[in-house]
């Protein structure tokens, strides 16, 4: 069964800066439960926001080191969620779920990518 | 009352969206309408005609916001209306002389996130319970629980659709002749039922295993399947010792896949497997199952202990530096709660290990006779390392020819044929693997 990387891109600029609502933890609790309990889930987190990290690039051989926020990306990862599931359609409509207990206000994207597997 | 669906038309395609909900659906509400229904083979039936309306209507209309709910409710309404008619009969019945069975069930529950784990569990004990053959459990349970179709089982199981079709029917009709109660045992039946639960996804994982080396892909598949059941039962039943050892031991198993097998699909043991292509996530999900197991047992059951053998695999950096000396006590436990040869062989190759081939050719000769063992082509081999490893070559090679007959698997066959070359060159070699 193959695993599906499910990338969370959120818009910062729409996400509060006081953090997700606790209704939001309450129902993302819940679906992770679901799909925990569906056996399907393997990893899951979220990230702290992009002020805090930091970029580590090599380009024409040069390295460098950029700090956070990364206020030229409109979106950046804001979490993930790594799955087993039977096929893509089936990691689509978690993903589906996932970003529906967000609230309207969210800019959210999962990107759903399959693991190479071998 | 059916929730309106409120979402734009869904897209082309979206067949494939409505069977990737089904599929991840289909158990729970298969599990929910039997409670209503009381019957596995009916509520399959309900269920899938909640799929059919779900396929004429979210094309047209849009696909709702909770789907699972809604094909939930859609089954839960068929089911309380075949039950209704059911009751209308029996009154009629009643009308005419005779009396009203049993009481009729709570129609109108909740279906709240604790009944859905109930009755999942209910489906889950009812496929594998012990009035029905193993094939016809393993069976009802990829159907039921795994959702697979007829022909995947078939394919996985490699017999013929028409065997795997009549086997759940027949399944069905047996549950419902004898009267199985949809419901999970408690007391002392529990142990043994929950033994039986256990037992078919550990089978449904090794034939899996056992095939990986094989051609056809979808057997290894299997393994996945068995994992998904044995993740699912751990959240249903937390306090369960045993299915946290089942777990734990599914995903240690599975992390080793793909060091496995060589390039060209050859069987690799675990001495020369190359540990960097373990898989560390599943791993550390097996350390984590079995730290569950641990803090729910006093002691240790035989998944348990067999999840307990694999982590100390896991944790050592190569084969030598194993702690060898750990996993033959832990043989010895496993041996005391479950005797078996087989696991007194591993038990050898241990000790072999731990103190050297002496020790451990007293044991497997013990095994000699052993009837279980008789066609088992490890035996031969084991003993043919431990022999060669005392330098007793004409002897170890006369164990690997013997070994390469019994051994079904061609690949492994070759293996011991290589093996049995080699002591034919040399001359005695004390040399060590």
């Amino acid at each position: 069964m193959p695993r599906y990387l499910s990338l969370v891109r959120i818009d910062e600029t729409t996400a509060p800066a006081e953090g997700p609502s606790p209704e939001l933890m309450q129902r993302m609790g819940e679906l992770i439960e679901e799909i925990t309990k569906a056996g399907v889930m393997l990893d899951t987190a979220g990230l702290t926001p992009s002020a805090q990290g930091t970029r580590v690039s090599r380009q024409g051989g040069k390295i460098s080191v950029t700090d956070g926020p990364f206020t030229e990306s409109k979106e950046v990862i804001g979490g993930y969620a790594l799955m087993q599931c039977k096929d893509m359609a089936e990691a689509v409509e978690w993903a589906k779920r996932f970003v529906n207990v967000h609230e309207d206000y969210w800019g959210i994207t999962c990107e759903v990518r399959q693991i190479a597997e071998g | 009352m059916e929730q309106q669906p409120t979402a734009a038309p869904a897209p082309d395609g979206a067949t494939g969206a409505i069977e990737a909900v089904f599929r991840i659906e289909s158990a729970r509400i298969i599990a929910g309408v039997a409670r209503i229904v009381r019957d596995v083979g009916i509520a399959e039936e309900l269920a899938q005609d909640a799929l059919v309306a779900a396929l004429e209507q979210w094309p047209r209309d849009g696909v709702p916001d909770n789907p699972g709910a809604w094909l939930m409710t859609a089954a839960r309404h068929r089911a309380i209306d075949l039950v209704r008619r059911r009751e209308r009969y029996a009154r009629k019945l009643a009308e005419v002389g005779r009396d009203l069975e049993a009481a009729p069930p709570h129609l109108d529950d909740p279906a709240d996130p604790d009944d859905i784990d109930d009755d999942l569990l209910r489906l889950v004990f009812t496929a594998c319970h012990p009035v029905l053959s193993a094939e016809s459990r393993i069976a009802l349970t990829l159907r039921l629980l795994g959702g697979l179709t007829t022909a995947e089982i078939a394919r996985a199981f490699l017999v013929p659709e028409a065997t795997v079709a009549q086997r759940i029917v027949r399944a069905k009709r047996t549950l419902a002749t004898k009267g199985v109660a949809f419901e999970v045992p408690y007391g002392p039946e529990r142990e043994a039922r929950l033994g039986s639960v256990l037992d078919v996804i550990y089978l449904v994982f090794n034939e899996g295993y056992a095939a990986t080396a094989g051609d056809d892909l979808l057997r290894p598949a299997l393994c996945e399947d068995a994992l998904r059941l044995a993740r699912v039962l751990a959240e249903l039943m937390p306090e369960e010792p045993e299915v946290h050892g089942l777990a734990s031991l599914l995903e240690f198993q599975a992390s080793r896949t793909a060091a496995r097998t060589g390039p060209s699909g050859e069987p690799v043991l675990l001495g020369e497997q190359n540990r960097a292509r373990w898989n560390r996530m599943l791993i550390a999900r097996g350390v984590t199952a079995l730290g569950r197991a641990d803090a729910a047992a006093t002691v240790l059951g035989p998944y348990a202990l067999q999840a307990a053998i694999a982590a100390c695999h896991a944790h050592a950096h190569t084969y030598e530096e194993t702690d060898w000396a750990r996993i033959a006590t832990l043989y010895g436990l496993l041996a005391a709660r479950s005797p078996s040869p087989v696991v007194e062989l591993n038990r050898a190759v241990a000790v072999s290990m731990a103190e050297g081939p002496g020790p451990a050719l007293e044991i497997v000769d013990r095994l000699a006779a052993e009837p279980a063992l008789r066609d088992y082509h490890l035996l031969p081999s084991v003993r043919g390392d431990l022999l060669s490893r005392l330098g007793r070559t004409a002897e170890a090679r006369a164990e690997f020819e013997r070994a390469a007959r019994l051994a079904r698997n061609a690949r492994e066959r070759e293996l011991l044929r290589a093996r049995a070359e080699e002591h034919r060159a040399t001359g005695p070699s004390g040399g060590g693997r």
